[in-house]
């Protein structure tokens, strides 16, 4: 239920990169967002849209694309995609598991109309 | 003009990450634990904390921040215990985040050992927001029953401790201790487990120890 923090942190560095590359419009955004980010892409959207008016950004679209859990076994190095939140090493059992991916909130990319060459 | 793919890879929480650093790093320089406390509404976290206070005064400073939507009846109840206390409302925000607790800081007692920060209560959100806490606590009580730890991982997953209060009305519950326990520590293996009530006092002994341990290495450390 946070959607609304994240995307008024993304429109801090969306405006300031639209600024620095001398954009006339951005037209796609391009975020990663991990399954374990805690955020749902859905509102994520709808908070953009909300967002955006009156922006640089008005006409855009947000694509999320999702990126799913990995952890990586401390045990025996074993990496694995998880659908669940068992925290066992299928390859060995041990128990000691670090998140590798899945939690991460990133603005990957920002496509931008430019007057620049 | 031009269509141009700009390649940005900002991570979206590196302003609250870089405030929480900076909370982290004054904290830890003063030699003050901080402790970030997370759960449902409703789960007893000012209660604990006034219990807390009973049993730290005059051995232990202690200070803390609360965080509600709205009100300052959690501060008012920590500050009637003799606690100093602040109330951040959010106003609608459904969590802490480090910049407001970082205006906090300068209010905070140079001989506060502890300082315990009362995240808003949600089992979801806060476990995002890095508060530059030193140990966070999830708080999860027996009426919420006993299958939330997998249904809610993130925040048992990025805990240090869990406690489970109201451990009195377990009589009178089909909440099961055991599969609770097991499945946080399935989600978290080096999770710390504390099984409390503020009505009987069970479990508070163990679990002050823990903190009033943590408080020593973070002031040998400062």
């Amino acid at each position: 239920m946070h959607e609304l923090s994240v995307i008024a942190s993304l429109f801090d560095t969306l405006l300031e990169q639209a600024r620095a590359h001398n954009a006339r419009a951005v037209t796609r955004v391009t975020l990663a967002v991990g399954v374990l980010a805690g955020v749902v892409p859905e509102l994520l959207e709808s908070a953009f849209d909300i967002y955006k008016k009156g922006t640089i950004a008005e006409g855009a679209t947000l694509v999320v694309e999702r990126r799913p859990f990995q952890v990586r076994c401390r045990a025996c190095g074993a990496v694995e995609t998880r659908e669940d939140f068992v925290f066992a090493c299928p390859a060995c059992g041990a128990a000691d598991l670090e998140i590798v991916q899945g939690t991460e909130l990133i603005l990957e990319r920002i496509e931008a109309e430019t007057a620049d060459p | 003009m031009t269509k141009k793919d700009i390649i940005v890879l900002q991570d979206l929480l590196l302003s609250n990450a870089q405030a929480a650093a900076a909370i982290r790093a004054e904290l830890e320089g003063r030699g003050i634990l901080a402790v970030n406390l997370m759960s449902s509404p409703g789960a007893g976290k000012t209660t604990l904390l006034e219990r807390i206070a009973d049993r730290l005064r005059g051995r232990l400073k202690i200070a803390v921040i609360e965080g509600d939507i709205e009100t300052e009846r959690d501060a008012e109840r920590i500050r009637a215990k003799g606690v100093p206390a602040w109330q951040i409302t959010t106003g609608g925000a459904c969590h802490l985040e480090a910049k407001m607790v970082g205006k906090i800081l300068p209010l905070v007692p140079p001989d506060t050992a502890i300082l315990f920060i009362e995240n808003v209560g949600n089992l979801v959100c806060p476990a995002s927001y890095d508060l530059g806490e030193r140990l966070r606590l999830v708080l999860l009580s027996t009426p919420e029953g006993d299958d939330k730890p997998k249904k809610y991982p993130k925040a048992f997953t990025t805990a240090q401790a869990l406690v489970l209060t109201k451990a009195d009305l377990l009589p009178v519950l089909p909440f099961d201790v055991a599969k609770v326990k097991a499945e946080a520590l399935d989600l978290n293996p080096r999770l710390e487990v504390f099984i409390t009530s503020a009505v009987t006092g069970e479990g508070l002994d163990d679990l002050l120890a823990y903190l009033e341990r943590a408080g020593e290495e973070v002031r040998r450390r400062a």
